[in-house]
């Protein structure tokens, strides 16, 4: 039995948490739920959600060749831009890591990009990547005599357009970079100095072996931000993902799916898909992270 | 295997705190040296100099006959041996001990010989393939050893190796360490917070205090002639008994007088002559906890016996250690007896005074 006294503070407590509570219910755990259950309906908001069992799943599997699309633009923006990302920004935290006069302005200088509003800065670059007035081509013409490419308007160079993009985002994973190389134990380095390791010695072998739980956290973020890439694109092709489908990524699909064509039942199917794909891919990167990563307080 | 020598060596860190003071100091080819001091004395700062770790700010080093003062660490042909171990978490013990071996270019034939001959040594050829994190303390403490003996080095330098082992184990590498100096015949410098590490270890010790070497010595002349009180009370343990007081003499007989004007010591006749200049004069009486003996044993000199009140009483088995209140100090005595004294009674203790240390109140340096 609870004391009066307990009970109380049981309903005290519970007063203060609900907001989070009624929140969570309401808000996310309601709509998980029923985006399962929505999947194996054929629902437009409008009128009651009809069951179809698995056709929703069967359409994407075998009859929906722009969710193929869609999956193959997502994962090649991932394959590219997850790695160049981790590898800039280990590159530019290790610049900004030298002690030199000026280190926290340059630290706040390389981070700014990443507090700049997604659509602020997807709307800049619209005007730096355009093919006839943007800087970009601009110069290239005027340095070096070279025609640059249509970017984000041609099909063989709009993917590599964004990949190239998502590196203005690298502020976050470069901070936890920095947090990471502080930690490195400065014995290391100098026992590899003893050792006679040269520059990149002590890099292949302290830096980047001591970084690896770090490199991990961002590689799983990067991961997970990589698959779900969508504001980006929106704004810069008004959500349609132009040319020829060649920037019509995964996330922007399943909008256009339940925001276009009303197919909330199809693009709930969509969202359970993304989940698994992002599951395997988290717990496979998990998995491996065994064998490459090591922590040195053990 | 190689001499090591500097000269008028200062460090001096960015702010102005100066961490070495004019330091001087030989050490022999195939000597095992000890520096030892407290935190911040300037022992660390001095081997990693030696090492190269650290910018010489004025003076010279020399290993052999090389001036290596503008020589990277790598070309200094030394190894060392850190604290915290400082093990690659990510190679295996084999390949850890091999690093240094393979980063230079031996060939893998002779990385192997040398690694597997350092293992047999250390006994660790069993773990070879383990990775550090797999590995105790002791263990990984001796894979960082190995990992200097393969490289077959001028000279082995050691940053307080055994401090963060536990007690037992600290103790049994402390003789492991002395043996493989019998063993490699080599050149080693050791840096050490604990006394008994450099009592025990060393050919000579060095002791420093505030980036100034005190005294450069072996044990027992440390332990038995200090140069000064810092000394007198840094080495042994439990630590010298340090009295205050003054020196009267009169019709040819010299006593200590403590502060208080409680105890009255006589002087034995053969250290008058020494003592001399100072009658009259405050001086502090350093006397070793063993040198307090039970009343009536033969040993006890005339007319210098203590009374004072037993606040502690410590029995190690062999011998027991009493924590006494002589007017207000301190004092320690180290008694061999099989009666054990009780606390809160009084008890009379025969000093000897023969063995009595006299050190100046002012220079605090030793008189006799």
């Amino acid at each position: 039995m609870m004391t009066r006294m307990e009970k109380r503070n049981l309903a005290m407590g519970l007063l203060f948490a609900s907001p989070w509570v009624l929140g969570f219910l309401v808000f996310t755990l309601y709509p998980l739920i029923m985006s399962i259950y929505y999947s194996f309906t054929s629902f437009n908001v409008v009128q009651p959600a009809v069951w179809v069992g698995l056709d929703n799943y069967r359409e994407l599997f075998f009859k929906d060749p722009v969710f193929w699309t869609a999956l193959y633009n997502t994962l090649y923006f991932t394959l590219f831009s997850v790695p160049l990302c981790l590898a800039s920004g280990l590159g530019i935290a290790m610049l900004l890591n030298q002690k030199l006069p000026g280190q926290s302005v340059f630290r706040t200088l390389f981070f700014l990009p990443s507090i700049v509003p997604i659509v602020a800065s997807a709307v800049l670059w619209l005007w730096v990547l355009n093919p006839e007035s943007g800087l970009v081509n601009s110069l290239l013409m005027q340095w070096f005599g070279i025609q640059g490419p249509g970017w984000i308007a041609s099909p063989e160079w709009s993917k590599p357009s964004l990949i190239l993009m998502s590196v203005w985002g690298i502020g976050g994973a470069m901070v936890i970079f920095l947090a990471g190389l502080a930690d490195v134990p400065p014995t290391l380095y100098e026992v590899a100095e003893l050792d006679g390791a040269g520059a990149w010695a002590k890099f292949r072998h302290v830096t980047l072996p001591m970084l690896t739980p770090t490199i991990l956290f961002n590689l799983v973020m990067g991961l997970i931000s990589s698959f779900q890439y969508f504001t980006q694109v929106y704004v810069m092709t008004g959500g349609k993902g132009t040319p020829v489908d060649t920037t019509m990524f995964y996330a922007l699909y399943l909008y256009r799916n339940s925001f276009y064509y009303l197919r909330m039942g199809y693009a709930s199917a969509m969202a359970w898909m993304l989940f698994m794909v992002i599951l395997a891919a988290t717990v496979g990167v998990l998995v491996s992270s065994r064998k490459w990563v090591f922590y040195h307080g053990e | 295997m190689a001499r090591v020598e500097i000269k008028n060596l200062n460090k001096v860190f960015p702010g102005g705190i100066q961490a070495v003071k004019n330091a001087n100091l030989v050490v022999e080819d195939k000597e095992f040296v000890v520096l030892v001091g407290p935190s911040g004395c300037g022992k660390s700062t001095t081997l990693r100099m030696i090492a190269g770790l650290e910018e010489v700010s004025s003076g010279d080093i020399h290993i052999g006959d090389t001036l290596v003062n503008d020589v990277p660490p790598k070309n200094r042909d030394i190894a060392m041996v850190f604290q915290n171990y400082a093990l690659y978490p990510h190679m295996t013990v084999y390949k850890n001990m091999a690093f240094g071996l393979i980063l230079r270019k031996y060939p893998k034939k002779e990385i192997d010989r040398r690694v597997r001959e350092a293992a047999e040594i250390l006994g660790i050829t069993a773990l070879l393939d383990r990775r550090p994190k797999a590995l105790s303390g002791g263990q990984r403490q001796r894979v960082a050893v190995g990992r200097a003996i393969v490289r077959q080095p001028k000279v082995f330098l050691f940053d307080e190796p055994l401090s963060n082992l536990d007690a037992k184990l600290r103790v049994q590498m402390r003789t492991e360490i002395s043996k493989l100096h019998h063993r490699l015949q080599s050149t080693m410098i050791y840096v050490t917070h604990d006394q008994v590490e450099a009592m025990t270890m060393g050919d000579r010790i060095v002791v420093m205090l505030d980036g100034v070497i005190q005294q450069v010595a072996p044990p027992l002349q440390l332990y038995h002639h200090p140069v000064n009180k810092f000394v007198a009370g840094f080495i042994g343990s439990p630590p010298m008994n340090m009295v205050e007081g003054r020196l009267a003499g009169e019709n040819g007989t010299v006593h200590f007088i403590d502060k208080n004007d409680a105890v009255c010591l006589t002087v034995p006749p053969e250290r008058h002559a020494a003592l001399k200049g100072h009658l009259g004069k405050k001086v502090t009486l350093g006397i070793r906890p063993e040198h307090l003996r039970e009343s009536g044993t033969p040993q006890g000199a005339e007319g210098a016996s203590i009374k004072a009140l037993i606040e502690v009483v410590e029995p190690m088995g062999f011998e027991i250690n009493l924590y006494l209140n002589l007017g207000g100090q301190s004092i320690t005595a180290r008694i061999n007896t099989s009666v054990e004294p009780t606390v809160n009674t009084q008890h009379v203790l025969d000093v000897d005074m023969h063995c009595a240390h006299f050190f100046d109140m002012e220079t605090e340096n030793t008189i006799v």
